[in-house]
């Protein structure tokens, strides 16, 4: 069946005609999945071509090299997969309600779903959806006018963007792996598995790895040797404390999960044993390498959460962070420590007792830097004076689900208690508990937050709040029943199951998912409405929440020179120093320079196209195809070196116009009231211009 | 060499200009990133490394470590990439004392041949093994053995493909600073792979000797 043009690849192979050939359920909801990746696109192509959004998304989103656009198309990027997500998730919990006995999905295409769900959920949703908080906040908190290597940049992005297409083409040709997220040998061997499905896995995880790898690169150099005067280490916004050890932690954790998938690739395309049953192939060598990167890419997916959650703590109880110092040392031994537990992931598969407990108590340990991180999120609201906002619900809902998460990590991390519980649905309600709140509510919060900032205008309030309601009830329900059923003994994983008890609890989890389907609505809903109301809740001055570091200080939409003249800083909080001092927006302004900006490039659209093309070839065994889009990569790298292109100059003029422009606006804006900030006066004056 | 300006000029480093000037600034920021980068590979490694050394036992009664070493060929290679590596650095010490691009293209390419030597022998070792049925597709331990060493050759092989294209880039724009930090970082990565190269020899080929 191996072609020359087509490889591997079949009729069979199109996933969406399934509902044609043999329409049983399963197939209904594959295909249907299929078809809407397909019709989407087929949308999406059609108004790029029709409204001629193609010359804008060509020219001014993906050639730019600029920090916030890129940054932008990462948690766009995360959103769209993010929709995907959910669904599978719902989809699954759907399953568990009709699975007592039977269940309308096939065993393989439950293990499918969960595959993906895991997938995506890591690693194009929450990966994209911090690196894009990154590049969005990180070079205006240090008051630098890009990242270090802004074209590298835009070649993480690219990186990125493979993985989720090749993800998104399995839904529709070929079928994905159902070993899970971790892709653990033997099961997803050739022995086992000889379709696509791991190959997969292999493809949009190892490219889009390379993409995670340069980022962690970027951006410990951009924190290390891009800060502006007077920013030393002990005066960054805590938010780039936690992206310089993400990006740490990026780059030594990343290179353990290259390792794994080319022993991986090697087992499956060249019949090596690595991880063979037979001929001294070992599974543990894997379990081992896949940990040793997966337990710190936990604290990747968490650290900038954290960060992203002490901002806007102090913003919105207007006052500084507590406790500077412990929580940049808490985030630094959380750093270190995420590599030293990797093994409480495989307590049950077969070590001794003795390196059982050491990892055990490895573990528990880094609940102490993580207990300082939420005491000082509470000791910051304590005494300040909160306004309960969007971010504030968020925050609240987050401090109980993660205690809750908290303590169950802890009774995991205890190696007997884990083996009863193991496998169960204990762990899944664990890692939900944890992940979700933690990342994904500070995103979200992070969302409404910075958005103004970069778009100029605020979301709206009571959509915003209703959507963060509507999340937080939704994994109530949907994720607290599962540690019942996981102490009942039922298993994760697992597409039936045999003790009528559980059925209760799966319809409960299934009102919840369906509320986190809501809530994902909403979270459109609050986008669309507020995009309508753009001209009454537009925040031209750039502060509209009284904020506290150097972001806030530049218009919005920032421009694309981020900063007319490099600041200088003589504290922490900057902004919020210079605002009480009265001197903010006080410039003495007369020697505007020239900024040259970073050079526009093709490169990241190249490796879109060629990446996407190479990881798919190599699925389907195309090797011609394989070997084209390879040279065409290796030949645009090489050709890299030889382009010295300059960077669009922006005048001084241009500049200065801009700058003065905004600051007589500031000068003339009304400064609102903290309690009215989110009426329509609030215009992003959050101070009353040196009056003083 | 005398002169005071020669002196500001001649500070460590790659003489990119005058001490402390932009071309110093720039070179600072892209070779630290180089430097984290290198970190990176090295934890790669080190990851095969560790499946190496888990899986020396793991010979599925096939061809174990002593009876693929040829001691001659591995004391050639060895010799080889040293030897490389010096060339390399006669090259950046030429471009340092603003010797002609000419000269410098010349160390470079005899640093290239070095290397290609290197590979040279590799290839051939590895054909011999596999001539005694020590393919990586016949155990565990000839797989991590394979992956390994294969993995420097990789390296080993970018690195000649890049010697190659910063000639390419020295004859066409000469020391032009960003060239010059590129073969300051190539010179790195050279460099690196001695390294590598030692602690394979240490852990992969001197137990094998030793039995
Ligand atoms: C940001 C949001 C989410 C993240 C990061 C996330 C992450 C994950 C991960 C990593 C897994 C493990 C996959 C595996 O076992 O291999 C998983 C499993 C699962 N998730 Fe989610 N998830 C999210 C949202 C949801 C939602 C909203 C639902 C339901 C509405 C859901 C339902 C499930 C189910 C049913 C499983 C399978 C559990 C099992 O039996 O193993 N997830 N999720
Ligand atoms: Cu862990």
């Amino acid at each position: 069946m191996e072609h020359f043009f087509f490889g591997r690849l079949g009729w069979d192979d199109i996933a969406i005609f399934d509902i044609f050939r043999d329409p049983t359920a399963s197939n209904i909801v594959g295909s249907s999945a299929g078809w809407l990746a397909v019709i989407g696109g087929v949308i999406v192509a059609a108004l790029l071509l029709i409204k001629g959004w193609w010359r804008p998304l060509l020219f001014t989103w993906l050639n730019t090299t600029d920090h916030k656009k890129i940054g932008i198309m990462y948690i766009v990027t995360g959103l769209v997969m993010f929709a995907r997500g959910v669904a599978e998730g719902v989809v699954m919990r759907s399953q568990y309600v009709t699975s007592y006995q039977g269940g309308y999905l096939t065993p393989d295409h439950f293990s499918e779903l969960f595959s993906t769900h895991g997938t995506i959920m890591i690693f194009f949703v929450l990966m994209p959806f911090l690196i894009g908080f990154m590049n969005l906040l990180v070079p205006l908190q240090i008051g630098a006018r890009d990242v270090a290597f802004p074209r590298l940049n835009q070649i993480s992005l690219g990186f990125t963007i493979v993985g989720a297409m090749l993800l998104m083409i399995s839904l529709v040709v070929g079928q994905f792996a159902t070993g899970g997220w971790t892709g653990y040998p033997p099961y997803t061997g050739v022995a086992f598995q000889p379709g696509t499905g791991p190959d997969y896995w292999i493809w949009s995880l190892g490219l889009s790895g390379i993409g995670s790898l340069l980022t962690g690169i970027n951006f410990a150099v951009t924190i290390y040797k891009m800060r502006c005067p007077g920013m030393t280490f002990m005066r960054m916004p805590i938010f780039v404390w936690t992206a310089l050890c993400t990006s740490i932690l990026l780059v030594f954790a990343l290179p353990p999960l290259t390792a794994v998938v080319i022993m991986q690739a090697l087992d499956r395309y060249l019949d090596f044993h690595f991880f063979t049953n037979d001929l001294g192939g070992n599974m543990m060598n894997f379990a081992n390498l896949f940990w040793m990167f997966g337990h710190p890419e936990v604290y990747i997916l968490i650290l900038p959460a954290f960060g992203l959650y002490s901002e806007f703590t102090a913003i919105f109880s207007g006052k500084r962070i507590y406790g500077y110092m412990s929580l940049v040392i808490a985030t630094m031994a959380i750093a270190v420590l995420s590599f030293t537990v990797w093994l409480h992931h495989f307590f049950t598969m077969g070590q001794s007792p003795t390196i059982n407990v050491a990892f055990g108590v490895a573990t528990m340990l880094i609940a102490i830097p993580t207990g300082v991180k939420v005491y000082v999120w509470i000791a910051t609201l304590w005494g300040g004076r909160i306004r309960m906002r969007t971010p504030i619900i968020y925050l609240a809902g987050f401090i109980f689900f993660f205690a809750v998460g908290g303590y169950t990590g802890i009774l995991l991390a205890n190696p007997t208690i884990n083996f009863t519980v193991h496998n169960s649905q204990f762990v899944v309600a664990h890692f939900h508990n944890v992940l979700l709140p933690g990342t994904l509510f500070a995103v979200l919060a992070g969302i409404y937050v910075w958005f103004p900032k970069f778009f100029g205008f605020r979301l709206d309030e009571r959509w915003s709040a209703t959507t963060a309601w509507l999340f937080i009830v939704g994994f109530t329900f949907a994720f607290m029943p599962l540690y019942v059923v996981g102490l009942m003994g039922m298993p994760r994983r697992s597409p039936a199951f045999d003790d009528p008890s559980y059925i209760p609890y799966m319809i409960v989890t299934m009102g919840g998912a369906l509320c986190v389907l809501a809530a994902l609505g909403a979270l459109i809903g609050t986008f669309v409405v507020s995009a309508k109301r753009r001209e009454a809740l537009a925040v031209p001055g750039g502060d509209p929440w009284d904020g506290r570091t150097l972001e806030w200080a530049t218009p919005a939409p920032v421009p694309e020179w981020n900063f007319a003249f490099i600041p200088e800083v003589h504290s922490q909080d900057a902004f919020a120093v210079e605002k009480s001092k009265g001197t903010v927006y006080d410039i003495e302004a007369n020697s505007y320079e020239d900024i040259e900006l970073a050079p526009t490039s093709w490169i990241g659209l190249t490796i879109i196209v060629f990446g996407t093309a190479l990881g798919f070839a190599m699925v389907f065994w195309m090797w011609w195809l394989a070997i084209l889009s390879g040279l065409a990569l290796l030949i645009h790298a090489i050709g890299l070196g030889f382009v010295r292109d300059k960077g669009e100059i922006i005048p001084a003029d241009v500049i200065e116009r801009t700058e003065r422009d905004w600051i007589a606006m500031a000068q003339q804006g009304r400064f609102t009231d903290r309690r009215d900030e989110v009426s329509t006066d609030n215009r992003g004056f959050a101070a009353r211009i040196s009056e003083a | 060499m005398t002169t005071s300006t020669a002196n500001a000029n001649s500070h460590p480093g790659l003489n990119l200009g005058p001490a402390h000037g932009q071309a110093h600034k720039d070179a600072e920021t892209v070779v630290f990133g180089f430097w984290i980068f290198l970190m990176s590979d090295l934890v790669t490694f080190a990851m095969f490394f560790a499946t190496y050394a888990a899986s020396i036992h793991a010979t599925a009664g096939g061809p174990g470590n002593a009876d693929i070493v040829d001691v001659t060929s591995i004391g050639l290679q060895t010799g080889a990439l040293l030897i490389s590596s010096l060339l390399f650095g006669i090259a950046t010490v030429a471009m340092k004392h603003g010797s002609s691009p000419r000269s410098t293209i010349l160390w470079l390419l005899a640093s290239l041949a070095f290397g290609l030597c290197f590979l040279g022998l590799e290839v051939r070792d590895f054909i011999d093994a596999a001539e005694k049925g020590a393919v990586p597709m016949r155990s565990g331990y000839l797989s991590a053995y394979w992956a390994l060493v294969g993995l420097h050759g990789l390296h080993v092989t970018v690195g000649s493909l890049m010697i190659l294209v910063v000639c390419v880039q020295i004859a066409i724009f000469g020391f032009a600073d960003d060239v010059k930090t590129r073969v300051l970082r190539l010179g790195l990565y050279w460099h690196f792979l001695d390294i590598i190269w030692i602690g394979i020899f240490s852990v992969v080929f001197l137990p094998g000797l030793l039995t």
